[in-house]
């Protein structure tokens, strides 16, 4: 197992550094400060969890980290390239390429079956009926649910389905894994099932993960803890007691 | 690329037969309105230059009396022609093919215990050709029968019908009133005119024998003229009345006292008024179409807010705007054009059962098919449009809240 690294000096460019990122929503009197200055740097291989109150600005960060949003000012360097003054279209390129997204609602499309749903991203990548097929069944054999890709998400259940956003995630090969409450949904045995896939996948596969949870159990399969309280970040330590 | 994308559409739409039937039903209808009209319309035009040109060809027509009065209102004003006009027209005017005067009276006729109401018409061997009329059987008159005026003629195939079913009647006498003559000649069958007279319905004798033993004037009331290939009837047209008011010594200023028709012109003016017909209810169909269309945009927008969450997942994982667009606009597009399908076919099927009903020839027009089916999908693309750049626009983090 890789020994934990955190700011690393040698490592001449980090994987994710926000400088001095801020998000203002509104205008004038109604303006409301979402972040207030971020300075950020997450390096390769990383399982992070963000965890803070509702509207300390996680979900905010989350949007930029995963290019749904772009800062109103400060810098997000992805591995040293500026990415933060991206157009829309050229932001959804950078999405398509390096990231996989995991959210709490699991947002698969309904009335499609598992393996359609894992090769959705591809299609956007543009690669052939064949490749998709092998990659989606591959993805979907990762996360343990051979067997199961004929069915659709009405027929699966929640822990199911959210292995089916995982796979979905990771089948693209992405850099970064950015999960939003990926367990918020799900009881205590299958939140632990998919912590443990996500585990498997930041281990064996060097997949970067940061992770938005409200649940300190769940945070605690993560390598490094940062807290968000109003738009800022609070603390941010190495995670002593990996699960 | 767009082969997934047109699945997908293809898919999106099989989710939802009924609501996806419904949507189209407005083109269905307008398209198959369009097409029925046309084809309707189509054929009758057909039809109606058709049996005018079986009136004959270059074919002019000169009477006595004023255009648009009846001919039997218009005989105590203006003189009726006498042979002496015919012969004029044929020898001062160019370019005619044929000159045949015409004397006409309704007769009674009569074979063995047969009796028919019919009209005799008295001409030469010209108005055969005037009216470009083959004999189906027998002889044209000689030069020596119409020069004395012998009773002899040739019948049209209605008056053969009701007088000698199916024995064959050359050599036979019919009679006309007092009259008796004998079958020289058998016309072939012309039907039905355009003005639903039947044209097959007289006796046609030497033009002589009907004005001294049947009228008992010298009269001509009418002349049948054909004009040369290539000849402008029109300018013919000018030449005879030119001519007729110099024979009638009508002064300038004055009004004719005649009147010549010109067949071509009739034909213009039928499939012109038919034309302008099919034209306005085409124009109505295309109404229709429009609102097809509206029905389209009104559903796609609902199914973009329906589907505003696959929207967002669509876009957060790195579908472009363009691709949602895309997306958006084939569904639309598949969905008219599968409409405009639809209709052509219910259109012709229902051209086909109209035009029989009708007795107008079916007459399929493929230019207005190809015209309906790009119209169609060109419908999808202008009224899907607006609701794919709505879907394309959503913002990915919205998008994902949506419930």
């Amino acid at each position: 197992m890789k020994s934990m690294i955190f700011h690393q000096t040698d490592f001449p460019v980090p994987l994710i550094e926000l400088k001095g990122v801020t998000k203002v929503y509104g205008k004038g009197q109604a303006a409301m400060n979402a972040l207030s200055g971020i300075d950020l740097r997450i390096d390769k291989g990383e399982f992070v969890a963000v965890m803070g109150p509702s509207g300390s600005g996680k979900s905010t960060c989350m949007n930029i980290l995963g290019c749904l949003d772009s800062p109103t000012s400060g810098t997000y360097l992805f591995e040293g390239v500026d990415i933060g003054k991206l157009s829309r279209d050229q932001r959804a390129r950078f999405r398509r390429h390096y990231l996989g997204f995991i959210f709490q609602g699991f947002n698969l499309l309904s009335r499609t079956s598992a393996v359609e749903n894992v090769e959705l991203p591809m299609i956007y990548r543009g690669a052939s009926a064949a490749d998709r097929r092998i990659l989606a069944l591959r993805a979907l054999e990762a996360v343990g649910l051979t067997g199961w890709e004929s069915h659709t998400p009405a027929e699966l259940s929640g822990g199911q389905q959210q292995r089916v956003a995982i796979a979905r995630a990771i089948v693209t090969a992405p850099n970064v894994l950015l999960a939003d409450e990926p367990t918020g949904n799900l009881d205590s045995v299958r939140s632990r099932e998919i912590m443990e896939v996500l585990t498997t996948f930041n281990r064996e596969r060097g997949i970067t993960i940061v992770m938005v949870t409200h649940e300190p159990d769940m945070a605690a399969y993560a390598k490094r803890i940062i807290h968000f309280v109003d738009g800022r970040v609070d603390s941010d330590r190495p995670n002593t007691e990996v699960a | 690329m767009f082969w997934n994308v047109l699945l997908l559409a293809l898919r999106e739409i099989r989710r939802n037969v009924m609501r996806s039937s419904l949507t189209i039903l407005g083109i269905v209808i307008g398209v198959s309105a369009v097409i029925t009209m046309v084809t309707l319309g189509g054929g009758a035009t057909e039809q109606v230059s058709a049996e005018i040109s079986s009136l004959g060809s270059n074919l002019l027509h000169v009477r006595p009396g004023q255009r648009g009065r009846g001919p039997g209102g218009t005989r105590s004003t203006a003189d009726m022609f006498k042979m002496g006009d015919a012969e004029a027209i044929s020898r001062e005017i160019s370019g005619l093919a044929a000159v045949a005067p015409v004397a006409s009276q309704a007769v009674q006729a009569i074979s063995g215990n047969q009796n028919w109401s019919t009209a005799v018409i008295g001409s030469t061997n010209a108005y055969l050709q005037v009216r470009d009329w083959p004999l189906e059987d027998g002889r044209r008159f000689t030069n020596g029968e119409l020069r004395a005026g012998k009773t002899v003629c040739i019948i049209g195939s209605t008056v053969r019908k009701e007088l000698f079913s199916n024995r064959n009647p050359l050599g036979d006498s019919i009679r006309l009133g007092k009259l008796s003559c004998q079958v020289v000649g058998v016309l072939e069958s012309k039907g039905q005119s355009g003005f639903g007279s039947d044209q097959d319905d007289f006796v046609l004798l030497p033009l002589r024998a009907v004005q001294r033993r049947i009228a008992g004037n010298t009269d001509i009331g009418g002349i049948y003229i054909s004009a040369q290939d290539g000849i402008s009837t029109e300018k013919v047209k000018k030449n005879i009345e030119r001519l007729m008011r110099e024979l009638r010594r009508i002064a300038p200023g004055q009004d004719d006292d005649f009147h010549v028709n010109d067949m071509q012109e009739l034909v213009s003016a039928m499939t012109g008024t038919t034309r302008v017909l099919t034209g306005l209810l085409g124009a109505v169909a295309a109404v229709s179409l429009l609102v097809g269309g509206i029905g389209i945009m009104n559903i796609m927008l609902v199914s973009v807010t329906e589907r505003t969450r696959e929207i967002g997942i669509r876009l957060a994982i790195g579908a472009l705007a363009r691709d949602v667009l895309m997306q958006f606009l084939v569904e639309a597009v598949v969905l008219s054009s599968f409409g405009g399908v639809i209709g052509i076919i219910l259109g012709l099927a229902a051209a086909v059962v109209g035009a029989r009903l009708l007795s107008v020839p079916f007459v399929l027009n493929p230019g207005i098919v190809a015209v309906a089916f790009v119209f169609s999908a060109a419908v999808g693309v202008v009224f899907g449009y607006f609701p794919a750049r709505q879907a394309a626009r959503l913002d990915p983090i919205e998008a994902l809240r949506h419930e």
